[in-house]
This record gives structure tokens, sequence and C-alpha cells, in this order.
């Protein structure tokens, strides 16, 4: 910029323009803050119940096996189990958090995503249990599919809901998990349609058969390792980056998410939109849980479908990632180390309480939700400590400055 | 209007401004700048969007905080921190956006942040409704203390707020734009409030871009540019023009020259017996029928909510159209959506280009491309290489200032968004451009820049189709009027038509003889 440019009067002019003029502003440092507070907010409840917080933020930490990364750091066999774990948690957060992350971007509320991610894995159960005559790789990539589809099938209901009738899809989202969670009870349930063909006392699928497992590329297939849907996830990342930035599809939703009526005077279609992005966000979600059951769980019981709040934590992790492709991936991490690090089988009881540790990680994410939510806030803060310190920096304030 | 009351230095300084400079970040929004405001006047700030006016005057009221410089009240140096603080020292400011909450009564409203309690802790009603009345007959500002917010006109609820910085103690009132929201006829009672608290010792700061209304109004001006004092000038020594001068720093041409239209253009728009249901399933438009050939401005003038955003909107390929037909370029296009409409060659200079012409969020680069993304991808990618190219070439082309490719649309100044529309809807080299109120809220320079630019696409054979309350703007851009009356086109009138002929056929008077 060559000349002088004249200060814009308008933003700022309005509390939601400042308000926006700090969400963007906060860069990197905000989503960090947040999950500091988070975790210091947590250690204050580990600290009421009488145990020491740093120890068990420390054992936590070990349970993570992110240590693994750092060798030098100690013991590496347990690690690197413990390594594994976190990042088959880590794959669907990655996705579940797109599904509703690319919803956010197109103005939209995707609390969808648990069913979405149900659907998906009620689908690709079934895919992968029958069929046993296919090839193995066809028949992975058969049940991906199927269960991608499905999952967009269903988040593409509320899509379509809001483009014709308007209907909020907050709500229809919300129903349409409900709706999800039964239907998987009843097909698994007993006397269900798709219970197991073995035992008939257990309300539980058949199992994925051997050929239509995702090979494990790290660690001990028995012992549950690392399977190859991680790389599934990160190339999904690649997409997610290059449809929210580099294509047109992209284009529209950001335009509709910032102003549907600016993108109406452009020429897009915005109910069409609302319904391309629905069924794009079930297409994530579906396929998490697709590559849960064909990498790990390899059936379905009833009382995971009605237990499961991985769709949940997508949000959470869609918030602390600030709808970035990147942000989201780095959030699932963290969120994936959290669960894997307060699973029950990783703690001693002398340092926290097992059964609380679960609690914990709800706490931690309900607070990181909270924050996100009140980012704002956080912001102000930060803003206000460093004006602080500039302040004191500065010399007192002359009179005038010489007018250059 | 400037009285001889203020003559002699005898008259003491209400508030004034040493040196104030602030800074956003490498910006400097005011750059040492001095202001006097004496007792008892009504002292204009003069200067274009983002020229600092807004600024220097939240410096004041605390909300901003200076990097350097003093302020000064009755003559003893203040640092409002915040509002509250100015408020105290008694500087009271009302913002172009009212902060008055709807849903509550004017004397609720009125005691906020200062309720007067009973005994129980509870709002004092009849305190708060009596202290509104003893303050609107002290001032002779009629306002019903009962009446609820949003029940009243915009004018009304100024006066509320006018009424509540009084009530606070203000001897300095502060009004951001005060006409901007106001119709002709508030605008005209508002003066008459203004002068009024003028006489009673209040000193007024009018901050506005409105030549006009500062030369009605004020008494004297201060000018800024580009964050610059240029000067402070006694009202009744200077004239429209010449204030005009200072305050974009060059001759401006008030009115637009224009050659005789040129003959022969295109088709343009053919719109024949149209009719066009609002929001409530009425027909708002409803029987219109006229055409725009090309080289030629058509402009629509009539009273707002006559027809006028309905027709745009069908025009535009945003509303569906009930009965008739559209034709652009010969074109059948009735049927067609607002993307078959773009293809087609219907430009459009949206009326609310914050609500529409522009996303907000989106850079400059982006925002230019809102017409022409599709045509430029490839396999569905976007190119934002591209992008960045064109943009910089359009911002060179329309001198769009404050902005490189990466910038916000939000952090542009009005007059520079409205360019930033007009550059990409003129790019796209339209068969007909549709202009709705494209200088609304736009200083004399960038009106300037606008009323040239629409000329000049007529020149090159273009259908102009201008839409507009500003009657002055009709008549120095028209090549014809069409009346628009009740979503009709009740009249054809040149743009040599007196003020009052075509004032009567807007209100439905004169239709007899409709062409």
């Amino acid at each position: 910029m060559s000349t002088p440019a004249p200060p814009a009067e308008a933003p700022g002019s309005t509390t939601a323009g400042r308000l926006s003029g700090f969400l963007r502003s906060g860069g990197v440092i905000t989503p960090v803050l947040t999950a500091l507070l988070a975790f210091l907010i947590g250690g204050l409840v580990v600290a009421l119940t009488g145990k020491n917080p740093l120890t068990t933020y420390q054992a936590f930490y070990e349970g993570t096996g992110l240590s693994w990364l750092l060798p030098w750091t100690g013991e590496r066999e347990f690690a690197a189990a413990n390594l594994q774990s976190t990042l088959i948690l880590t794959t669907p957060l990655i996705l579940v958090g797109f599904a509703v992350a690319y919803a956010f971007r197109a103005g939209l509320f995707n609390i969808g995503g648990q069913g979405q991610y149900s659907v998906g894995a009620i689908v690709a159960v079934y895919v992968g249990s029958s069929l046993p005559d296919l090839p193995g790789v066809l028949h992975i990539l058969l049940a991906l599919l199927l269960g991608a589809l499905a999952g967009g099938l269903w988040a593409g209901i509320a899509g379509l809901l809001r483009a014709t009738v308007g209907a909020n899809e907050v709500i229809s989202t919300i129903m349409l998990n409900y709706i999800a969670l039964w239907i998987g009870v009843y097909l698994f349930g007993l006397m269900g349609p798709l219970q197991n063909d073995t035992d008939p006392s257990l309300p539980i699928s058949n199992d994925i058969v051997m050929d239509a497992r995702l090979p494990v590329f790290w660690g001990d297939a028995e012992l549950q390792g690392l399977h190859v849907g991680l790389f599934v996830a990160l190339a999904v990342g690649i997409v997610f980056w290059v449809l929210l930035n580099r294509s047109v599809k992209g284009y529209e939703a950001r335009a509709v998410g910032f102003s549907p009526d600016a993108a109406a005077y452009g020429g897009i279609n915005v109910g069409r939109t609302y319904v391309t992005v629905m069924v794009t966000c079930g297409l994530f979600a579906g396929l998490a849980g697709a590559i849960d059951v064909l990498g790990w769980q390899f059936r379905v019981a009833t009382n995971d479908i009605q237990g499961s709040q991985i769709g949940f934590l997508g949000i959470a992790v869609a918030l602390l990632g600030r709808n970035t492709a990147v942000g989201t991936m780095l959030s699932a991490l963290l969120f994936g180390a959290l669960l894997q690090g307060t699973n029950v089988r990783n703690l001693d009881p002398a340092v926290f309480d097992p059964a609380l540790a679960g609690n914990l990680t709800t706490i931690i994410q309900g607070l990181v939700v909270l924050f996100v939510s009140a980012d704002v806030l956080v912001v102000y803060l930060y803003r206000l400590r460093r004006r602080r310190n500039r302040e004191e920096e500065a010399a007192p304030p002359g009179v005038a400055e010489a007018a250059s | 209007m400037a009285d001889s009351r203020h003559d002699g230095e005898a008259a003491e300084l209400a508030l004034e401004l040493r040196g104030i400079t602030k800074r956003f970040g490498a910006l400097k929004a005011n750059d040492a700048i001095d202001f006097e405001l004496r007792r008892g006047e009504i002292h204009a700030l003069l200067g274009e969007n983002g020229a600092g006016k807004s600024t220097l005057m939240n410096v004041v009221y605390g909300i901003h905080q200076p990097d350097a410089g003093e302020i000064l009240v009755d003559g003893v140096p203040v640092v409002p921190k915040n509002p509250r603080a100015a408020m105290r020292v008694g500087i009271g400011m009302v913002f172009q956006h009212f902060m008055l909450i709807p849903v509550m009564t004017v004397a609720e409203n009125f005691v906020l942040g200062a309720e007067p309690r009973t005994g129980a802790r509870l709002l004092d009603e009849k305190a708060a409704t009596s202290r509104v009345r003893a303050l609107s007959e002290r001032y002779g500002l009629a306002v019903d203390p009962h009446a609820k917010v949003a029940d009243i006109s915009v004018g009304q609820q100024q006066r509320v707020e006018i009424l509540r910085a009084l009530d606070r103690g203000a001897q300095v009132l502060v009004l951001d734009e005060p006409t901007a929201v106001l119709t002709a006829q508030e605008t005209r009672e508002l003066f008459k409030v203004l002068t009024t608290l003028r006489e009673q010792g209040t000193s007024i700061v009018f901050i506005s871009h409105k030549l006009k209304e500062i030369l009605e109004i004020s008494d004297r001006v201060t000018v800024l540019r580009r964050g610059r004092s240029v000067g402070t000038v006694v009202t009744s020594e200077v004239d429209e023009a010449g204030l005009a001068n200072l305050m974009v720093g060059r001759e401006v041409l008030l009115r637009v020259e224009k050659e005789a239209a040129p003959r022969g253009g295109g088709e343009g728009l053919l719109v024949s017996e149209l009719v066009v249901k609002d929001d409530r399933g009425l027909s708002a438009v409803d029987g219109a029928s006229f055409a725009v050939r090309g080289g030629e401005i058509v402009a629509i003038a009539g009273i707002d909510g006559n027809g006028q955003s309905e027709l745009i909107e069908a025009i535009t390929g945003l509303r569906r159209v009930e009965r008739g037909t559209i034709h652009v370029g010969g074109r059948d296009v009735t049927a067609c959506g607002a993307r078959e409409m773009l293809d087609a060659g219907v430009a459009h200079i949206a009326e609310d280009r914050q609500r529409r012409g522009l996303v907000l969020d989106f850079t400059l680069a982006e925002n230019l491309a809102l017409r022409e993304y599709r045509a430029e991808s490839r396999f569905g990618l976007l190119s934002p290489k591209r992008f960045v190219e064109r943009a910089r070439k359009l911002l060179a082309e329309y001198d769009v200032r404050g902005g490189a490719p990466e910038t916000k649309a939000r952090a542009l100044s009005g007059g520079n968004q409205q360019k930033v529309v007009i550059a990409r809807e003129i790019d796209g080299n339209p068969e007909l451009l549709v202009a709705a109120q494209p200088t609304r809220g736009l200083d004399v320079g960038a009106i300037e820049f606008v009323h040239r630019r629409l000329v000049a696409e007529r020149d090159a054979g273009r259908a102009v189709l201008l839409v507009s309350f500003e009657l002055e703007e009709v008549f120095s851009l028209a090549d014809r009027i069409l009346v628009l009356f009740e979503g009709r086109i009740t009249g054809e009138l040149p743009p040599t038509v007196t003020e009052e002929e075509i004032g009567l056929r807007m209100a439905g008077g004169g239709a007899a003889e409709a062409a």
C-alpha cells in the first residue's frame, strides 16, 4: 500500500463487529490459551478430590504414549502401545471434527455427527460382516464407501429440511441422532434382524470378516495395533483443506456461511449449498464410523451405539480447531490423547481414582466448549494484559508528538 | 445561520483538543488534530468516510485512548478512560446506531444504568416517567415516556438518546452522523431541536459529510482529511463547493457532466406487465412496463416502498416473477435465477452493499471474484493466485484505497466498499447495469466517482437502470425519469422537470396524463 490508507470507521462501531474482530484476530494463541485454561480448571477439580494435579496430569501424559515421540525420556514399549491407542482414537475424531467444522463454515451447526457416525458404523458392519467371498481390498473399500454414503444421506436429510422448509438443522440433527440410535438398537438388539448368528443372548452384530479388517501397520494386530485408517483420516485432511480453501464448493459454502444474502446475490443457490454441505459433513462422519468398525471394533453392540460420545466430542474438536483443517487435526490429537490418557486401565489408583478419570475428560471437554464459546473473553483478557504491559513500558505521553 | 453572539474571543471554550493523535496499528487515524468547541455553538466536523471524524469523537468520549494529545473541558485537562468518565465531565454522545432496548419503554430506557428505586429496590416507574417529562418540557422535545421504543419512529428514538445524554449532565453533545437515519422531515425537526439546545447553552459537535446540512445548521466547520485537520472555517463565509474542495482536497464536480445520450445502443432491458409479490404476498410490483435501451440511463423515481426493491429483485433474479416478462438483450429471462441473470449480463449494484453487495468477511480478492469464480475454476478448483492478480488490477483501476487483495472487505470505508462492488459489476461487461441507491451513505468524493462511472457505462452503450431516492441524483444522471407509484409506472418525465412536478407525480398526483 503506497497511499496512506484512510482508517475504516465501520469496524468496531458495533458490538458484534468488535467481537468478531476479536475472534478473527486471536490466531493460534486463543485455542492454546483456551486449552490451557481448561486444563488449569480441570487441575483444580483434581485438587478438590484430594489428589495432586501435577502427578495426575503426569500420569495422564504417560498414558497417552506421547512420550514415545521423545525417545530419551525412557520406556518405549508401553509408550508405543499407548500411542497406538491414542492415534486410533484420534482418527475418527479428526473426521467427525471435519463434519462439524465444514458445517460451521457454511453457517450450519451440525450436532448430528453422532448419528451420522452411528449410521456409518451400522452400514459398515453390515457390509463388512456379510459378503465373505469378496476380495479383501474391495470389501474394505466397499464398506468404507457405503458407510460414508450412509452418513452423507443421513446428514443430507437435515440439509434438505433446512433448504426446503427452513427447519433448523440443530433440531433436526439432534432428532436424527436419536433415530439413528434406536435404529441401531433395534437392528442389533435381541431378536433384531441383524443380531449375530451365533449367540442369541448377546445384543451385538456379526463380526467383520477377517479379510475386511483394516491392516495394522504398527504394533500387534491382536493387541489393537494402529490400523491404516489414520492415513485415510490424514488424506481426508488434505481433501478438506483443498475443499475449503481452493474449491468452488468451499468458496460457495464460506460465502453462504458469512452472508447468505450476499451469496444469493452472487448467484449462489443457498439452499442447494446447505444440502451439499450437510451431505459432505455426513460423508466425513459416516467414514469415521466405518473406519472404527473396520479398524478395531469389528462389531457393533447396542450399548456401543448408546454409549458413544464421539460425535459430540467432534463439536469440541472443531471449535478448538477453529474449523480449519490443520487446527481440527491438532485438536483431534489433543482429545484423542486425553481420552487415552484418562483411560481406566492406565491409571494407578494411588495417583488418581480411575473411576473418576473418565469424568475428568468430560469436564475438560465441557470446559473447552465453554471457553471456546467464551473465546471472546479469553482474547479480551489476553489483550488487556498486553495493553497493560505496553502502557507500563510507554513513557508518560507527551502533550504532542511533532507532526510528521 | 451563524449568529453574532459568539463574536469576540470572550466566548469560552467548552471543549478543546490539542494535538490528538490516534494510531490503529500502522494507521494514523488522527494525526495531531486541534479542535475548539465554543460554548453554545454548533460546530460541524466534516470529512470523507474514513477521514477520522468518528475516531476523534470516540477519543473524546473515552472509547479510544489517544496516543498523544490533550483534551480540555472548560479549560481543565481531562483523560476520559471510558464513556462513563466522559459523561462525568459533561460529554454526551449520540451514535448512529442507537443504544436503546426496543422492547422497553422510553422511560425505562431513559433511566437505564441509573435506575431510580423505590424502597423495595424495585424500579421506580413514576420517578422515571417524571424525569422524562421534566426534561422533555425543559428542552421542548416531545416524547411519550410510556411508548415502547420499538413502536416509535427513528427520529423519536434519536430524541430519547439526546434527552438521555442531557439527563446525564451533558454540556457538550456529540452527534455522530445524526441525519443518516432520518427522513427529510425528521431532519428538519432535529435541526429545530439543535437550535433550541444551542440557545440554552449546550455546545454541539455535529459529525456529517452532508454539505447542505452543515451549511444549514452549523456555526463553524472543522474539516478533516485523511486523519488531519485541514482547518476551521466560519460557516457563513463558505459555500458548498468551497467545503467540498476542502474535504476532498481538489476540485469536485457536484453535478456530473454528461453529453447527450449516444444513439443506437443494444436492446437493453424490456419489462412488460410485470407483477411481483412482496414477502407478505401482496403485489408490490403490479403491472409495470418499461424499457431501458443501451446507451441511456433511466431513473426510477418514487417514494420508498412503492415496489422499488421488489422490481430490482425480480430483474436480478432474486425474486420470483408472478406474471409478465423480462427480456435482457432480447432474451427472455423471466424465469431465470440470480446465477442465470448474471450470466445473461445483468450487473447489480445492490442497495445494501454490506448485506448483499459484499461478503464482508471475504477478502477483496474473493469478493471481486463473486461473479466470475466459476468461470475461472478448473475441475472444481479455484485459483487464488488468479483471484489476487485480478483484484490487484481492479483495485488500482478503480482507485480503491485502504486495502490490498488480501484485506477483508469489512476493513474498508463505505466509499471504498462501494468501489469494490462497482469494479466487480462493471468488469463483468454487462448488458444491463442495475444501480440501486448507488451513492447512499457516500461522501462527495465517492459520489462523484460513482456518478462518473455510471455515465461512462452509459457512454459505452450499456443500459443503466438507476433507482434512487435522491432527486438530485436522478436529475443529474437520468436521460429519462420513470415515476413508480404503487407498483406501476405512472409517468415518464424528462430530467428537466421541476422538483415540484415530480414530487406531485411521486405522491400519485397527475397520473391522468401518464405516458
